[in-house]
């Protein structure tokens, strides 16, 4: 945390040891400065600050009860005790109340080995049965294609209900209930899937159980392998390989792409492709879409359309915003899309003994592939979405040794993918590839400069105004539905205005999404995620030659071969879509 | 005196009416009759004659303390929020969310004496700086509701409420919020979330109301009674009101009483009365001629105030010392026949019910406590358990988020400090003495004494009575016995025997 | 309402009404807050308001209030008369009510048999 010098310090004694700390902070932060870790289970900094789990208390001089570190400000003269057999035998029993309530199937769980829950019981040696009683039984809630909750082992921390309320501000879950019998749901026990839930999963990945998981589609995907009259191709998304090494022991912000091909190849896919390549397709299309309303008086400003949550989230809760959507569809569907049409005729293979997989960072596009307007041969696009979690699953299944890989490359012809196509895993990125090849068209020249940097970082919503030629274009790039809400109230009530909106579901974009990696809030809190994460993709985009989406000529092939030119009949018939309006449960 | 009025009777004469001191008297629907009993001077006073810190600091020189069990002084609550930027947006909260089983102290007040509490919220409005006041009351009150409502309207027709009250610049109305029955809501965090629209629920703490509260602004919370004395403090002045009451807890104290007392009721006595002056004077004593056991202060945050304390001057210290708390004011008197395993299984039930469910201590501890509660009073205890719930119980109450789960152990570990005898006949005995837990009874019919009239059987509802074929000395018919097997041990034979056959063991 | 001597003039107006001052005045008042409210009180309100008018009584005024504290004796109902006098009926119904308007706020006698002296208070 940066203070300024002018910050007020106070002094403090943290078991026995004296620490000057800023003014304002709580006994967690001081202990963090002072080398001390306090475990944590409900505590998310910025969105869950409730003192509801009672694992970090600790005692301080001159107060009867004890204090939750999570949430108690420092003052001057405090005596902070951390680790004294009273803070120890109050954490063992939290940890024995909350096993008393937790569906101990560890070994098949999800979460096995990361759990938080589990990691805090291993360190604090609990007895599981010391407090065993009456429990309830909930029935799993499968409503949905994209999020299982099983509340059989929600401990309620209420970390979900925090990112769908207060990081997301979506709220369509919340306590239920109450006392013994309080349990996380949708108001009235209506089951997700009758609700407005956009299918982010930032609920899923701030689970530190396994009361969350994504609904998972391996078995599917390995069926398919194993089904001989399948040709089965699998495609990653550009933020799979910046995240996927978490789950083999990388550091949060490792490019593992040569890796992640590599596995995949192993797992006996028949092509093993780059979704970077349909990342430049959409710009294609949907650069050809900006100009063409900009040309034409149409609707604007035009919003993208790659993020099924933020899809999901503008049929709910702005359905006057529809007309808005580029109608591109998103590049996980015009790689499905193309493969069934394009690759296969090329191939002479039947769309329908084409089995494509697609591996997201993401939730929401389990849900997108089952969208009516999402088959363009007639049978849907794409047959699995896979996120992170779980082709790294596979990956372990398989018995491949991750770390051990020689790094290898993506099949052809769609292995090529640009620089503009790599950033679209991060806020802003979409927006920027849209910028270099728009600008481009428009000026009829190169550019000298590619970087927008406006557009980039992690703010929740990023604003500029580009000058191209004699055109003036005004854009705005938010990302998480909080921001999106508050973009749209802005455009909606005419105080701020565009030409150009990128918006993805999940703060910080799909290096961020509901679908990747699990991360302790011990690590949550104390790293930028999505910020590390995504200087994976700008340094990847930084280090090609080939950054502009137009001149990818894998695309170019496809265009010649197949499409003739972005928003041409056919290119509309298979890479555009429709959608709904749909209103708030 | 007149032996034909309340004022003359044992009941009335051991009593003083502070925050009672209108119900009964006047009609609480004509604001008149409250101005006719020195109604809104106070108000009037403090707007014309007073600054904000001089009423603070009489307030605070009175030495009155929250009555809503926690006991913080009043004056130094309001001091808290006073101050800040000039134009601070604070608020003025009246807890009316009573909720303690058996307990009606503030719905008395509302129903029979509204404008105490408007007057003394807009008092504490003028000294904190707010404009806008809140009741929180339960829903559950439609008749003090009601009487709120015409208060509130009348208190604004006559400008007590509004802009520019008593011509001084000061401007306050007051806003009613009803509660949907949650007794957790009784918490002040959990009542302030409440009225922000979201689930009842308590925060942490700090940041306080004062600093903190509603909607984010500084806020004071005081309970019905604690408000219902500030006109009177203003108009009587400090001393009079801190010459009532022992050192460190000033005034009276509003007691609902009942359980085994002749005199069941609402009384007001000044602080340090002893228990015993309560129960055998104003109470009346034990009914049926039963020995006293013990006296329950502060309900399902409270504990047990044993025979041995009966002459301790009731306080806040000294409940406080014994491990009970003044609580809001309910009085529940025991006598010999009441199991104390029991009563605190009883307040467990009730906490168990009401947690809000969002700290673990309490939503989990609280439930496994009642389960140990429930082994021991059904025979199954083992000493073990009584190891475990009283760690728990500890644990519970350091380690809970708020006021309800910090205090929700106290009737268990108080019966445990006094009553812990009570506790081993269950577990090693597998007796209840005071013959209350029903799987630990056994009715047995005295064969001699039966006259085989065979009433019992006819009540019993599960058939668990049969006739033997034993004919006792001199009698005609044979004696009855009660199959151990069938009994539900509901005490229905035993109540309708006039021969005094059945025995409950 | 703009001074203390305003309500100083509602004060003096209304005072005499609760405590009254000349003889032959009564105030009647019953216990209706929900302890007596539910103990019956509403009729026994109804019913001495009645009687009050069937019988033509002057200088008599019924009140409802709330709880004098008495909860087992509910419904309550005292009668204030001048110079201070005060009567408390307990365990009221609308038959005892009847009657104690015939014969003390009509006739003058105490209805003994109903008040507080009867009890164990």
């Amino acid at each position: 945390m940066e203070k300024s010098a002018a910050t007020e310090m106070v002094n403090i004694k943290i078991n026995g040891r004296e620490y000057a700390v800023p003014s304002g902070i709580t006994i967690l932060e001081a202990a963090r400065i002072a080398g001390i870790e306090i475990p944590t289970l409900c505590y998310l900094k910025d969105i869950n600050e409730i003192g509801a789990c009672r694992i970090c208390l600790v005692e301080v001089k001159g107060s009867r009860s004890m204090c939750a570190a999570c949430v108690y400000p420092v003052s001057e003269g405090m005596e902070v005790f951390t680790n004294t057999p009273r803070v120890r035998a109050a954490r063992k029993m939290n940890l024995e109340l909350l096993l008393s309530i937790h569906k101990k199937n560890c070994l098949s769980c999800i979460r096995n080995t990361s759990c938080e829950l589990q990691t805090l019981c291993n360190e604090y040696g609990v007895d599981d049965e010391y407090f065993s009683g009456e429990n309830r039984e909930y029935q799993l809630d499968e409503s949905t294609p994209f999020i299982v909750r099983d509340n059989n082992k929600c401990i309620l921390c209420r970390r979900c209900t925090a990112a769908c309320s207060n990081l997301q501000e979506i709220g369509v879950i919340g306590a239920e209930d109450r006392g013994f019998d309080t349990h996380i749901g949708s108001p009235f026990e209506m089951k997700l899937a009758e609700t407005s839930c956009v299918g982010c999963g930032q609920c899923v990945v701030a689970c530190p159980v396994g009361a969350l998981y994504e609904k998972d589609d391996t078995q599917r995907v390995l069926d398919a392998i194993d089904d001989p009259n399948k040709y089965v191709v699998i495609s990653a998304a550009p933020s799979v390989r910046a995240t996927i090494g978490e789950c083999f022991g990388y550091p949060p912000g490792t490019d593992v792409e040569g890796k992640m091909v590599a596995a995949m190849k192993r797992l006996g896919f028949d092509g093993v492709y780059n979704l970077n390549f349909a990342a430049d397709l959409t710009i294609m299309e949907e650069g050809t879409e900006l100009l063409h309303r900009l040309e034409n008086g149409g609707k604007l400003p035009l919003i993208t359309s790659c993020s099924p949550g933020w899809i999901k989230y503008c049929e709910h809760y702005f359905p006057e915003f529809v007309d808005n959507l580029s109608t591109c569809k998103s590049p996980q569907q015009m790689f499905g899309a193309v493969i069934k049409t394009y690759f296969a005729e090329k191939n002479g293979i039947a769309p329908e003994d084409i089995f494509v997989v697609s591996c997201i960072p993401c939730t929401a596009k389990k849900f997108e592939i089952g969208r009516d307007g999402q088959s363009a041969a007639g049978v849907p696009d794409v047959d699995a979405a896979i996120t992170t979690r779980e082709l790294a699953r596979m990956i372990k299944s398989a018995g491949i040794n991750f770390r051990e890989l020689p790094d290898e490359e993506f099949d052809e012809p769609f292995g090529i993918g640009s620089g503009a196509g790599a950033i679209f895993g991060a806020t802003g990125g979409v927006m920027e590839a849209a910028l270099r090849t728009v600008a481009e068209i428009l000026l009829g020249e190169k550019l000298e400069k590619l970087d927008f940097y406006d557009v980039r970082g992690t703010d929740g919503i990023k604003r500029a105004t580009y000058k191209i030629g004699d055109r003036t274009i005004r854009v705005a790039a938010a990302s998480g539905t909080a921001n999106a809400k508050r973009l749209l109230r802005a455009i909606e009530s005419g105080e701020e205005s565009y030409e150009f909106v990128e918006i993805m579901c999940c703060p910080g974009g799909c290096v961020n999404g509901g679908g990747q990696p699990t991360q302790p809030a011990s690590v949550r809190n104390k790293l930028d995620l999505p910020a590390l994460r995504a200087s994976v993709l700008y340094k990847a985009d930084s280090e090609m030659d080939l950054r502009r989406s137009h001149e990818n000529s894998a695309v170019k092939r496809v265009y010649d071969e197949y499409f003739g030119e972005p928003g041409s009949h056919r290119a509309h018939e298979v890479l555009h879509t429709f959608y709904v309006k749909r209103g708030i449960y | 005196m007149d032996n034909t009025s309340i004022l003359s009777t044992r009941f009335y004469g051991g009593q003083k009416r502070v925050a009672l001191r209108n119900c009964g008297i006047i009609d609480p629907e004509n604001i008149d009759e409250y101005i006719a009993v020195d109604g809104y001077q106070a108000l009037a006073k403090v707007l014309t004659q007073m600054t904000p810190q001089q009423v603070v600091d009489e307030i605070t020189k009175s030495g009155l303390r929250g009555r809503g069990g926690g006991g913080f002084p009043t004056g130094r609550k309001w001091q808290f929020a006073m101050g800040g930027e000039p134009g601070t947006q604070k608020y003025v909260v009246c807890n009316a969310d009573e909720g303690d089983p058996g307990a009606f102290m503030d719905r008395s007040v509302l129903e029979g004496d509204p404008h105490s509490v408007i007057e003394a919220m807009a008092i504490a409005g003028y000294a904190i700086g707010a404009s806008e006041g809140y009741i929180y009351v339960r829903a559950e009150y439609p008749v003090a509701i009601k009487r709120l409502e015409l208060a509130i309207k009348s208190a604004r027709e006559y400008g007590f409420l509004g802009k520019n009250i008593f011509g001084s610049g000061f401007n306050f109305d007051i806003q009613l919020r009803l509660g949907a029955g949650a007794f957790v809501c009784g918490e002040e965090t959990a009542l302030l979330t409440s009225i922000e629209g979201k689930r009842g629920e308590p925060r942490p703490r700090p940041p306080y109301p004062a600093v903190k509260g509603l909607f984010g602004c500084p806020t004071i919370i005081n309970n019905v009674e604690t408000l219902a004395c500030v006109a009177q403090i203003i108009n009587k002045g400090a001393d009079w009101f801190a010459s009532m009451g022992t050192e460190k807890s000033k005034g009276t104290k509003v007691f609902a009483l009942g359980g085994k007392i002749t005199n069941t009721g609402l009384i007001e006595v000044p602080m340090g009365t002893t228990l015993r002056e309560v129960i055998y004077d104003i109470g009346g004593g034990i009914p049926g001629g039963k020995q006293f056991k013990a006296a329950q202060t502060g309900g399902p945050s409270g504990g047990c105030i044993p025979k041995e304390h009966l002459d301790a001057p009731i306080d806040y210290e000294n409940l406080s010392a014994i491990g009970c708390i003044m609580g809001s004011g309910g009085m529940i008197v025991m006598d010999e026949d009441n199991c104390m395993v029991d009563i605190a299984k009883f307040f467990l039930g009730f906490t168990v019910d009401e947690s809000c469910g969002k700290c673990t201590p309490c939503r989990v501890g609280t439930k496994r406590m009642l389960e140990m509660l429930d082994k021991i009073t059904s025979g199954n205890g083992e000493m073990e358990d009584l190891k475990r719930l009283e760690e728990l119980a500890n644990y519970v109450k350091s380690c809970s988020l708020c006021g309800l789960g910090q205090t929700a152990p106290n009737p268990v570990l108080s019966t445990l400090r006094f009553f812990r005898d009570e506790y081993i006949a269950h577990i090693v005995e597998k007796r209840c003495p005071a013959g209350v837990c029903k799987d630990l009874l056994r009715f047995t019919i005295d064969r001699d004494k039966c006259i085989g009239c065979g009433m019992c059987s006819k009540v019993c509802p599960s058939n668990a009575i049969y006739v033997t074929d034993y004919t006792a000395p001199g009698r005609r018919k044979p004696s009855y016995a009660i199959d151990p097997e069938k009994c539900i041990k509901c005490g229905a034979c035993r109540d309708t025997c006039k021969f005094g056959a059945i025995e409950k063991k | 309402m703009k001074t203390i001597s305003d309500l100083n003039a509602i004060k003096a107006k209304v005072i005499d009404k609760i405590y009254p001052k000349n003889p032959g005045e009564k105030r009647i008042v019953i216990g209706l807050a929900t302890c007596g409210i539910s103990a019956g009180a509403q009729p026994v309100y109804d019913e001495i308001v009645k009687a009050v008018k069937e019988l033509g009584l002057d200088g008599v005024s019924v009140v409802a209030t709330g709880c004098v504290g008495i909860c087992q004796y509910e419904p309550i109902v005292e009668v204030f008369e001048s110079g201070g006098k005060r009567v408390t009926y307990v365990s009221m119904t609308p038959e005892k009510a009847r009657r104690v308007v015939q014969e003390h706020i009509a006739g003058g006698v105490p209805v003994l048999e109903y008040t507080v002296a009867n009890t164990k208070l």
